[in-house]
C-alpha cells in the first residue's frame, strides 16, 4: 500500500483556518482573512489534485480494481469491542472525486467572496465558517465509519446554520437558518436510528466490514438482518430506509426539501458552494458509500429510486414559476440532486449493470462545477442589481459580458445540451433508466425539457428581456477576484464532461467501457434544445405571453408557484399540532398537575400538622383534659367493651 | 495521594473566609482554595492514570479507612475509582467558574462564598465516600447551604422555590435514608465494597431499592420528582444555579448508580422497565416542556430534566455502554449547564431581564457572551466535537444493546429528543443573540476577564471530552465494569 498519510491535511488545514480565524480573526487578522483562508485551501485543493492523481493514475489499481485504502484510522470512541467510532480516512473512487470537488468548489468560493463580501463587517467570521464547513465536508467525504459520516454530517449541518443566519439580525436569515437546521435534524434522527438498527444486526460501525457483512448471503449478520423484521418488513430495509431518510433531509428530497429555498437567505457564495455543490449532494454520497448494501435490498433501492424521480420532476415544475433567481437554482438543484438519486436506485452493482452508480456519480462531479457557476452568476448579478427577483434584471450582458457568457455556458451545461458536461452525465442517467425502468425514463425525460425551459427562461430574462435599468451603484461586474473564478467554472463546465469518468468511478473499481449512443441521444438533446427555443419565444423580448400561459394554467400554476403549498403544511403541522397539542399541554400538565401534586403535598402536611399541633400547646390545663378524657375513655373501654 | 485532601482544602478555605474581611479578600480566598482544589483533581487524575499504567486492578484506588462508630460499624473509608475522578474534576471545575461569575457579588458576601465552598466539600465527601454512612452525611452536608443561597440570595418567588427545594431534597434523602437502612439491616455493614460481595436476598432488595432509587432519583430531577429544578434554578442566584445543576443533579445520578444499582443489580434489572419508563417520560416530556418557556433560565432548567433523563436511561437500560454513556452524560450536563448559566446570568446581569422575547441580537454588543451561549446551546442539542454528543450516543447505542422491544421504543423516543432540543436551543439563540437588536442594549459591555475565565474553563472541559473522548472513556471505563460485574451476575441469573 501506498502511503497516502499526507490526505490528512486536506480535510486539516480549512479546520486550522477556522480555529484561527474564530479565535483571532475579528480583532487581529481582519481584512487580512480571506486571503489566509483562500491560501490555506489552495494548498487543500493541490493535495487533493495530488492525491486524485497519485490514485487514479498511479497506485489506486490492484488488478484492474480501484481499491479501497485506509489511509488512517484510530478508535476514536469505543462503544463496545466490536462497535466503535473510528476516525479513519478511506481512499477509494468516489472519495477522491469528492475531495476534489469539496476542495476546488470551496475555493472558487473563497476567491469569489474576496470581491463579494468585501467590506463587510463579520468578513473574518464569514471566512471562519467557510473553513468550517470545508473542514466538515471532507471529514464527511473520508470517512470509513457510519459513526464518523454522521458526525461530519452534524458539523455540516450545523456550518449550513451558522452560515445562513450570517446576516444575523435579519429575521427572515434566522428564520430559514433555523428551517434548515431543524428539518435537517428531523431526517438526521431517521439516520441516527438507522445507524443504531445497522450496528446492530452488523455488529460494527466500519463501513467496509459493514458491507462485507451485510451483501453476503453466508453470513451470520445478513441472514440475522433479513430475518429480523417489523412490521413486516426486514430490519435490513428499514435500517438502509432510515438511512435514506437522512440522505434526503440533507440532499433536499421530498418532502424535506422545504429548506433549501429559504437557505438562499445566506450570502449568495455559500449558496453556491453549500447549497448548490457540496453540502446537498452529502445525500448522495451517503448512498453511493453505502451502495452494495442498498444494492441487496430492493425495497430501499425502490424508495430511493421513486423519491428521486418525483423530486426531481417536483422541484422543476416549480422552479419554472419562482420569480426569485436564487430560488430556481435552488428548485434547479434538488431537481438535478433528484437525477443522481434515481439513477443510484436504478442501479445494480457491479459491470455494465452498474451504470446508473457511474453515471450518479458523474453527474454529481458536472453539476458541481455548473451549478456552482450558475449561482456564482447569479452572485455577481444580484451584486449588480441588489436584488433577487427577475423583475428587477433584465439586458445585463452589455453590463456584464463575463458573467453573461459563464452563466450561458452554465445553462447549456444543465440543459444538456453537447458539447457541455451536463450532457455527458444526464445521457448516462438517462441510458441507465431506460434500460431498468420505463416510468422513470419518461419522467427524466420530461424533466429534462423542463430544465431547459426554466434555465433560460432565467438566462433570458437576467441578460435580455427589457432593456437594462440604470443602477444607482454601478461597479460593473466586480472585481478581479469575482470574474476568474467564473471564468475557470465555465472552462470546467465544458471540458469536465470529456474526462473518462467511467474508467475511474464505477460501483465496483472496474473500468467501464461506455458508448455514446447517437441516436439515443437525439431526442433528448433535441426536446432540449426545443425547450430552450420555447423559452427563447416567451422570454427574450418583453411581451406578455408568460402572463397568459400562467392564467391559462390556472390552479395548477398558482400551485406551483407556492411550492404546492408544502410550507403551509408544515407551518400547520407545527403551529397547530404539536405546539398547541402536545408542548402547551405538557407545559400545563406539568405546572398544575405535576407540581401541583407537590405543593398539594405540602400544604395538606401543613394543614395537618395545623390540625394536631394544638397537642404540643403547652397549656397544662389542656394537657389536664386530654388526660382526664383519655382516662374516661379507657374506663369506658374497658367497662362496657371488654367486660 | 491522601483522598481527605479533597475534604480538608476546602474546610480550610471556608474557615479562612471566614477570617476574611470585604469582598475583595473573600473572593481572592475562595479562588485560591478552589483553584488548589482544582490542582489537587487534576494531580489525583495523573497519579490515578500513573496507577492503572502500572497495572494496578484494584477496583477503588487511594483507600484509607478509620473507625468512626465502631459499635454501629460505621467507618470513614474512602476511595476513588475513575467515575469519582471525573466527577471530582467536574465539580473542581464548577467551583472555580462559579467562583468567577460571582467575583462582584457584594452582598453579604462572606456568606456566600463560605456557603458555595461548604456545599463544593459536602459533593466532594460524596463522591469519595466508600461507607454509606458518610457518604449520606456528605449528602446532607451539600443539601442545607443550597436552601441559604437560593432563599437569600435568589431572585423572584425565592422563599417558596428554596423552601420547595430543600423539602424535596429532603424527602429524597429520607428515602435514601430508608433504603441504606435496609442494606445495612440485612448485610450487617456499611461499606460499599463489603456489602457488594454480600449476596442480598431479591425480595430485600426488591423492598429497599426503589426507596434509595427514587430518593437519589429526586436530586437528578426523577419524573414525577423533577419539580424542584425549574423553580430552583430559575430562583437560585447564578452561581447556585451552576452549582446545583452542575454538581447537585450529579449526586443524584452517581448515587442512583453507586449505590442503589451496584448493590442491588437483581432489583435493579426487576425494576428496569420502570427506571425506562420514567426516564423516557422525563426526556420527551422535559423537552416539550422547555419548548414552551419564556425565561432562559426556565429553558435551560427543563432542559437539564431532559437531559438528565438520559442520565437515569442509561442507568436503566444496564448495558456496559448505556452505563458508561450515563456517566459521560452526567459529566457533560454538569459542564454544559453549568456554562448555560453562567452565561444566561451574565445577560440577565446586563440586560435584567431573562425574557426571550425581550432579547435580541446581543451578539452586536457581546459576541463573546453570545458565543459562550451559542456553544452551551449547540452541547445541549449534541454538536459533535462537545460533550453532549459523545454522551448521548453512548447512551443511544448502548440502549439499543438492550434487544427487548420495549426498550427499543423508549431509545427511539429518547433518540426523537434530539429534534425538539433543537428546536427549543434555536428559538432560544434565535431570539437571543440572533434577531434585531433593541436600540436600549446597544451601550451594554461584554464579558469582564473573570466571565471569560469562567466560561473558558467549562468549554475547555467540554471541547476535551468532545474531541478526545477516548480520554475520558478510558478513565470511566474500569469504574463501569466494576458495576458492570455485579449487574452482569444479576442478570445471568435470571
Amino acid at each position: 500500500m501506498s502511503n497516502y498519510s499526507y490526505i490528512v491535511w486536506i480535510p486539516l488545514l480549512p479546520l486550522l483556518t477556522f480555529l484561527l480565524l474564530g479565535l483571532f480573526g475579528r480583532r487581529y487578522v481582519k481584512n487580512f482573512s480571506g486571503i489566509l483562508g483562500s491560501g490555506s485551501l489552495l494548498v487543500s485543493t493541490v493535495l487533493s489534485l495530488l492525491a486524485a492523481r497519485q490514485y487514479f493514475l498511479q497506485d489506486g489499481q490492484l488488478n484492474g480494481v480501484y481499491q479501497k485504502i485506509i489511509a488512517f484510522k484510530f478508535t476514536w470512541l469505543e462503544f463496545s469491542p466490536n462497535v466503535s467510532i473510528d476516525i479513519s480516512a478511506i481512499i477509494d473512487p468516489i472519495s477522491v472525486m469528492m475531495l476534489v470537488v469539496v476542495t476546488f468548489v470551496s475555493l472558487m468560493v473563497h476567491v469569489f467572496s474576496l470581491g463579494y463580501m468585501k467590506g463587510e463587517e463579520r468578513f473574518a467570521t464569514y471566512y471562519a465558517y467557510l473553513g468550517l464547513f470545508t473542514f466538515s465536508m471532507l471529514g464527511l467525504v473520508l470517512s470509513g465509519n457510519l459513526f464518523q459520516i454522521y458526525m461530519f454530517w452534524e458539523l455540516v449541518g450545523v456550518s449550513s446554520f451558522l452560515l445562513i443566519g450570517y446576516y444575523y439580525n435579519k429575521p427572515s436569515a434566522v428564520a430559514a437558518s433555523k428551517k434548515a437546521f431543524i428539518v435537517t435534524r428531523f431526517a438526521d434522527l431517521g439516520f441516527l436510528i438507522g445507524i443504531l438498527v445497522l450496528a446492530f444486526y452488523g455488529q460494527t460501525l466500519d463501513i467496509t466490514t459493514l458491507i462485507e457483512r451485510l451483501t453476503s448471503t453466508q453470513s451470520a449478520e445478513f441472514a440475522g438482518i433479513t430475518t429480523a423484521g417489523f412490521l413486516g418488513v426486514s430490519m435490513l430495509t428499514w435500517g438502509l430506509s432510515l438511512v435514506f431518510i437522512g440522505g434526503a433531509g440533507k440532499s433536499a428530497m421530498f418532502p424535506l426539501h422545504i429548506w433549501l429555498p429559504d437557505a438562499m437567505e445566506g450570502p449568495t457564495p455559500v449558496s453556491a458552494l453549500i447549497h448548490a455543490a457540496t453540502m446537498v449532494v452529502a445525500g448522495v454520497y451517503l448512498v453511493a458509500r453505502l451502495f452494495p448494501i442498498f444494492s441487496v435490498d430492493g425495497v430501499s433501492l425502490q424508495l430511493v429510486t421513486y423519491v428521486g424521480a418525483f423530486s426531481a420532476l417536483l422541484a422543476a415544475i416549480i422552479a419554472c414559476t419562482q420569480t426569485d433567481i436564487k430560488r430556481v437554482l435552488a428548485y434547479s438543484t434538488m431537481s438535478q440532486i433528484g437525477y443522481m438519486m434515481f439513477a443510484l436506485g436504478v442501479s445494480k452493482q457491479g459491470g455494465e449493470s452498474g451504470l446508473g452508480y457511474m453515471a450518479s456519480m458523474f453527474h454529481l462531479f458536472t453539476h458541481a462545477f455548473f451549478k456552482s457557476l450558475l449561482f456564482l452568476g447569479a452572485g455577481a448579478v444580484i451584486h449588480l442589481v441588489h436584488s433577487n427577483d427577475m423583475k428587477d434584471m433584465g439586458g445585463l450582458r452589455k453590463l456584464m459580458p463575463v458573467t453573461h457568457i459563464a452563466f450561458l455556458v452554465g445553462c447549456l451545461a444543465i440543459s444538456g445540451v453537447p458539447p457541455f458536461a451536463g450532457f455527458f452525465s444526464k445521457e448516462e442517467i438517462l441510458l441507465a433508466a431506460f434500460h431498468s425502468n420505463k416510468l422513470i425514463f419518461g419522467v427524466a425525460l420530461f424533466t429534462a425539457a423542463l430544465t431547459s425551459f426554466y434555465m433560460f427562461r432565467l438566462y433570458f430574462s437576467i441578460f435580455w428581456n427589457k432593456e437594462a435599468a440604470h443602477h444607482p451603484h454601478d461597479h460593473g461586474e466586480g472585481t478581479f477576484s469575482m470574474k476568474f473564478p467564473l471564468v475557470i467554472l465555465a472552462i470546467c463546465a465544458v471540458v469536465a464532461g470529456f474526462i473518462p469518468f467511467a474508467h475511474f468511478v464505477t460501483s465496483d473499481g472496474v473500468a467501464l467501457e461506455t458508448h455514446m449512443d447517437l441516436g439515443f441521444s437525439a431526442v433528448p438533446v433535441a426536446l432540449s434544445i426545443l425547450a430552450i427555443l420555447l423559452a427563447s419565444v416567451m422570454y427574450r423580448v418583453a411581451n406578455d405571453k408568460p402572463e397568459k400561459v400562467a392564467s391559462t394554467m390556472g390552479g395548477l400554476y398558482k400551485a406551483a408557484s407556492r411550492k404546492f403549498y408544502m410550507d403551509e403544511l408544515y407551518l400547520f403541522i407545527t403551529k397547530k399540532i404539536i405546539f398547541p397539542l402536545i408542548g402547551q399541554p405538557i407545559a400545563w400538565i406539568d405546572k398544575n398537575i405535576v407540581d401541583g401534586l407537590m405543593n398539594w403535598l405540602a400544604s395538606v402536611t401543613a394543614r395537618i400538622s395545623e390540625l394536631i399541633k394544638g397537642l404540643q400547646s403547652g397549656k397544662v390545663q389542656n394537657y389536664a383534659l386530654y388526660f382526664f378524657g383519655g382516662v374516661a375513655a379507657l374506663a369506658v373501654l374497658f367497662i362496657y367493651i371488654w367486660k | 495521594m491522601n483522598l481527605s485532601l479533597l475534604i480538608l482544602l476546602p474546610l480550610v478555605t471556608a474557615l479562612v473566609i471566614l477570617f476574611c474581611n470585604g469582598l475583595k479578600q473573600v473572593r481572592v480566598a475562595a479562588l485560591v482554595g478552589s483553584v488548589a482544589q482544582l490542582a489537587v483533581s487534576v494531580r489525583l487524575l495523573l497519579l490515578y492514570q500513573a496507577e492503572r499504567t502500572a497495572g494496578n486492578r484494584s477496583p477503588m484506588l487511594f483507600e484509607s479507612k478509620q473507625e468512626w462508630f465502631s459499635n454501629l460499624h460505621i467507618n470513614y473509608h474512602i476511595g476513588v475509582d475513575g467515575i469519582s475522578i471525573a466527577m471530582i474534576l467536574l465539580t473542581a471545575s464548577v467551583v472555580v467558574a462559579g467562583i468567577l461569575v460571582s467575583w462582584t457579588m457584594d452582598k453579604l458576601s462572606k456568606e456566600f462564598f463560605f456557603l458555595l465552598i461548604l456545599l463544593s466539600m459536602g459533593a466532594y465527601g460524596f463522591f469519595i465516600s466508600l461507607d454509606l454512612f458518610t457518604l449520606f452525611f456528605f449528602l446532607e452536608v451539600a443539601v442545607i447551604p443550597k436552601f441559604l443561597l437560593i432563599g437569600i440570595w435568589g431572585s423572584g418567588k425565592k422563599e417558596y422555590s428554596a423552601m420547595k427545594l430543600a423539602l424535596m431534597l429532603m424527602g429524597g434523602s429520607a428515602l435514601v435514608f430508608v433504603g441504606l437502612m435496609g442494606v445495612y439491616y440485612q448485610t450487617g455493614s456499611f461499606d460499599l465494597m463489603q456489602i457488594a460481595n454480600t449476596p442480598i436476598p431479591l425480595d430485600v432488595q426488591k423492598f429497599f431499592f426503589p426507596f434509595a432509587f427514587l430518593g437519589f432519583g429526586i436530586f437528578a430531577a426523577l419524573f414525577p420528582f423533577h419539580t424542584w429544578v425549574p423553580d430552583g434554578h430559575a430562583s437560585a442566584p447564578t452561581a447556585a444555579s451552576m452549582f446545583l445543576a452542575g454538581i447537585s443533579m450529579k449526586l443524584g445520578g452517581y448515587g442512583c448508580l453507586r449505590v442503589a444499582t451496584y448493590l442491588m443489580p437483581d432489583a435493579a434489572h426487576a425494576y428496569s422497565w420502570i427506571i425506562i419508563l420514567l426516564a423516557t417520560i422525563a426526556i420527551i416530556y422535559g423537552a416539550f416542556a422547555t419548548m414552551m418557556q419564556t425565561d432562559l433560565k426556565y429553558i435551560n432548567a427543563y432542559s437539564s430534566v431532559s437531559h438528565c433523563g438520559f442520565v437515569i436511561l442509561g442507568i436503566g437500560m444496564l448495558t456496559r455502554t448505556s452505563i458508561n454513556g450515563a456517566v459521560l452524560q452526567m459529566v457533560s450536563h454538569g459542564l454544559m449547564t453549568a456554562l448555560f448559566f453562567a452565561a444566561i446570568g451574565m445577560i440577565y446581569s446586563r440586560t435584567h431581564t431573562r425574557m426571550v422575547e425581550q432579547l435580541g441580537g446581543l451578539l452586536k454588543v457581546m459576541p463573546f457572551i453570545s458565543t459562550v451561549f451559542v456553544i452551551a446551546g449547540l452541547c445541549s442539542l449534541g454538536l459533535p466535537g462537545f460533550s453532549g454528543f459523545v454522551a448521548e450516543m453512548t447512551v443511544f447505542m448502548g440502549s439499543w444493546q438492550n434487544p427487548d422491544g420495549w426498550y427499543r421504543f423508549a431509545t427511539i423516543l429518547a433518540c426523537a429528543s434530539i429534534v425538539v432540543t433543537a428546536v427549543y436551543i434555536l428559538r432560544a439563540a434565535g431570539k437571543t443573540v440572533m434577531g434585531p437588536m433593541d436600540d436600549h442594549y446597544a451601550t451594554l459591555t461584554d464579558a469582564t476577564w473573570n466571565e471569560k475565565l469562567a466560561a473558558a474553563i467549562l468549554i475547555v472541559g467540554i471541547v476535551l471530552i468532545g474531541v478526545a473522548p477516548f480520554l475520558i472513556n478510558q478513565l470511566i471505563m474500569p469504574g463501569t465494569d466494576t458495576i458492570m460485574m455485579q449487574v452482569g451476575k444479576a442478570i445471568t441469573q435470571k
